[in-house]
């Protein structure tokens, strides 16, 4: 297949994946911060979601405050933030559109009537009809499109760049949310295994939509721990790090060329990496550590992946 | 101010309803008013969905805006179809013919039938063609005729188009929208179907590759998603199942064109072009153009790519030309036409001026090389002012114009704010020539919306209906 069009549906995935995982990033943030806290700490959870997608120095330079409304318009609906909901939805629309040939009519209308009603909206209609049902609504949109992806086209290597973007996208986004906890500073340091401490771990269990999942492999209380090997070494877990990279290395390995031999190489040593490890080796040398070193290479992989397949 | 001259598509000047209208005339008195306006809007909802959109140059607002759909159809009897079927293969084979002429020996020109500097002095003309051997001797490829009527409804052609028509994703997605919305009316009666024109299309493009390849692979080639008609060529593209590739996508070597590909470069034969000549290869044409593929024309003259139209194809449906292509019919077929032309008036000649200059309020001026509606005169309802403004822009160039009287074009009902009212239309029937000449019966309506208007151009505010051949 063409190349710039393998390019536009890795990144149309790419983009729909990111519009979803920033629902749910701001999904966990908003519920941690519903959470009884100090007055001088409520404002604090808003800096997370800045800080894990790496907007904060962009954000201060057009918003006074760090406040949840503030972010909130920022993450969601700002035409300027190249990373809001609203410009992710644009760009995978803008992309599916450049290749509209490639898709089927049904992953098309999904796109099309997904950004066009996302032109309706503004602040005062999200708040109106909830926050929390428009995070709903975004994830909806998504699996939506897998959904129409996955009954509509065929099985040939367009599927594998659009599923090779979802994957690659949802590692490096759950790694973020994971590394949500690292930025949400608990009020005192007795508070850790706490209440709060515990309602903030399944806070963002709930955000991956890992709740119920926990429950059925653990039987059992919600441990940091625990939280953290579902969300990274589970391989049965669809957005753990591991399931992630175990279907990236599988695809780059069925579509490999010579030329992209070392994408293949990476995606390969980082899913050994997640196959062999344990939990307690990651929590020894420090959770945020280990996160921020895999985003490193994810960002790598993707440079890598871009060069073998899309500039030749 | 036409409407008591015209010729009315859907009634008779008794104001009985014509034989092949009774189906849709019935249907109009059975359905209920509040119906017929939610089959409308369901229509326009998705066409939105679906993102059948075009872009209009020179609004930076609406970047996609849909074309109107009008649900009334226009329809035409089969046997006049089968008449109109006989005149456009006629007329796109002489020009084909021709086109074949002017780039080998010029008998026609030889003949005294045609000024060599119409040829010669003709911006659509392409010296690089000169001598070259096309696969089948066709140049036209896809050429798509815009066919009008007047007075008592006897057929004219309008004009040629036969660089990249467009408009065939209009009449194919109008189709399949009628029968989403009143299946009933394909149930009872026999409605010609076109669904299959891309098979034809690809058919005919296969046909027509290079001598020797036998499993040709076939690209559309684009200028990109912000062209004003992308909409028609991702769905051509899908509907044959072809790739839709722009110029960085491809690459000369050799003389021989590639695309880039995930698994490397894949030579490609046949090139379905949505290019004009100029911006097709840097190295020949405008060295600007960032839409083409350098080194192209090369490989097209060394006979191992294929370009559908072929390059200077415009110099056949060039508006100087037209007034002679009555005349190409008789020169190389030996038969009279079968669709008339519109008479025309060729501003380079003292006569035809002084009479246009002293009739500008009945008569359409147009500029010879424009299209799209752009930049026309037409003299009945334009002021006393932008007439005068347009005579001065003719004395500076006379030869730049031509004018023909404003035809009665013939109207058919059509929605409108007020309810169901005339509106002027015109037909695109879109011809396929490779080894043989075919079409699907029918084509694209386009109708004026304004009430009086004669522009059916969709950059104008023109809308589409969908064309009916019934036997």
């Amino acid at each position: 297949m063409l190349s710039r069009t393998a390019n536009h549906l890795y990144w149309m995935a790419r983009y729909v994946e990111r519009a979803e995982n920033t629902a749910r990033i701001l999904e966990v943030t908003y519920r941690m911060s519903l959470m009884p806290q100090a007055p001088e700490l409520v404002t604090q959870e808003w800096f997370a979601p800045l800080n894990i997608t790496g907007t904060l120095f962009p954000f201060t330079g057009r918003y006074s405050e760090v406040g949840a409304r503030e972010v909130l318009r920022y993450m969601v609906l700002d035409q300027d933030n190249p990373s809001s909901i609203y410009s992710c939805a644009k760009a995978a629309r803008e992309n599916a559109r450049a290749v509209r040939g490639s898709i089927t009519s049904e992953m098309w209308e999904v796109l099309n009537s997904t950004w066009l009603e996302l032109q309706r909206m503004n602040e005062a209609r999200v708040d109106s009809a909830g926050i929390v049902q428009f995070f709903d609504w975004v994830k909806e949109r998504s699996h939506l499109f897998r959904g129409a992806t996955s009954g509509t086209a065929l099985r040939d290597q367009a599927i594998q760049f659009n599923r090779l973007g979802t994957f690659l996208e949802r590692a490096d986004n759950t790694a973020r949310i994971l590394d949500v906890k690292y930025h949400v500073l608990l009020p005192k340091v007795e508070d850790v295994g706490g209440a709060v401490d515990y309602y903030q771990w399944a806070a963002v269990l709930q955000s991956v939509s890992g709740f119920e999942s926990y429950r059925k492999v653990y039987r059992d209380v919600i441990t940091p721990l625990r939280v953290a090997e579902l969300m990274i070494l589970r391989e049965d877990m669809p957005r753990s790090l591991h399931a992630c990279m175990a279907e990236a290395y599988n695809i780059l390995r069925g579509i490999a060329t010579s030329q992209s031999a070392e994408a293949v190489r990476l995606a390969g040593e980082l899913h050994a990496g997640l196959h062999f490890n344990r939990i307690e080796t990651i929590f020894s040398a420090g959770l945020h550590e280990y996160l921020t070193d895999f985003l490193t290479r994810t960002s790598t992989l993707g440079s890598e992946i871009n060069r073998g397949f899309f500039t030749v | 101010m036409f409407a008591e001259t015209c010729f009315n598509e859907m009634y008779a000047p008794d104001g009985s309803v014509r034989p092949h209208y009774q189906a849709i005339a019935q249907w109009l008195t059975d359905t209920p008013q509040d119906r017929v306006q939610q089959m409308r809007q369901a229509a326009q909802m998705l066409f939105h969905r679906v993102g059948i959109t075009f872009a209009v140059y020179g609004d930076d607002s609406g970047a996609e805006r849909l074309i109107p759909f009008d649900i009334l159809p226009h329809i035409i009897p089969i046997a006049e179809w089968r008449e109109l079927q006989a005149g456009l293969r006629q007329r796109v084979r002489a020009l084909n013919m021709f086109l074949h002429d002017v780039y080998h020996e010029r008998e026609i020109i030889k003949a005294g039938r045609v000024p060599e500097a119409k040829i010669i002095g003709n911006a659509q003309y392409r010296a690089q063609m000169q001598g070259i051997g096309l696969p089948a001797g066709v140049y036209a490829h896809i050429a798509g005729v815009d066919l009008v009527r007047a007075g008592q409804g006897e057929y004219y052609v309008l004009e040629d188009n036969l660089r990249t028509p467009s408009g065939v994703s209009y009449m194919l997605e109008d189709r399949k929208m009628m029968m989403r919305l009143v299946p009933e009316l394909f149930g009872c009666q026999q409605i010609e179907p076109i669904e299959h024109y891309p098979d034809l299309l690809l058919d005919m493009l296969r046909s027509v590759a290079p001598q020797g390849v036998h499993n040709p692979t076939v690209v559309l080639l684009t200028p990109g998603q912000y062209n004003s008609a992308y909409f028609e060529h991702a769905f051509l593209a899908q509907q044959m199942g072809i790739e839709l590739v722009e110029g960085a996508d491809l690459f000369v070597e050799d003389a021989v064109v590639y695309m880039r590909t995930t698994g490397g470069p894949q030579p490609v034969d046949v090139v379905y072009r949505r290019i004009d000549d100029e911006f097709l290869d840097p190295l020949a044409f405008r060295p600007d153009s960032m839409l083409g593929v350098p080194g192209l024309l090369q490989a097209y003259r060394a006979g191992s790519v294929t370009l559908a139209n072929a390059i200077g194809a415009g110099i056949a449906d060039d508006k100087s030309v037209y007034p002679y292509v009555p005349d190409m019919i008789r020169f190389y077929l030996g038969e009279e036409p079968i669709i008339a032309n519109v008479p025309t008036y060729l501003l380079e000649r003292a006569d035809d001026l002084a009479y246009v200059l002293a009739h500008l309020d009945e008569l359409v001026v147009k500029e010879a090389q424009g299209s799209g509606g752009y930049g026309m005169l037409i003299g009945p309802t334009a002021s006393a002012r932008e007439r005068e403004a347009y005579r001065e822009r003719i004395l500076e160039a006379p030869h730049k114009f031509i004018a023909q009287p404003t035809l009665a074009l013939s109207t058919c009902p059509t929605f409108v704010e007020q309810g169901v009212a005339p509106r002027h239309i015109d037909l695109r029937p879109f011809v396929l020539s490779g080894k043989d000449i075919v079409m699907v019966p029918g084509g694209l309506t386009r109708v004026a919306l304004k009430e009086g208007s004669l522009v059916v151009n969709s950059s104008q505010g023109g809308g589409t209906k969908d064309t009916w051949v019934v036997g």
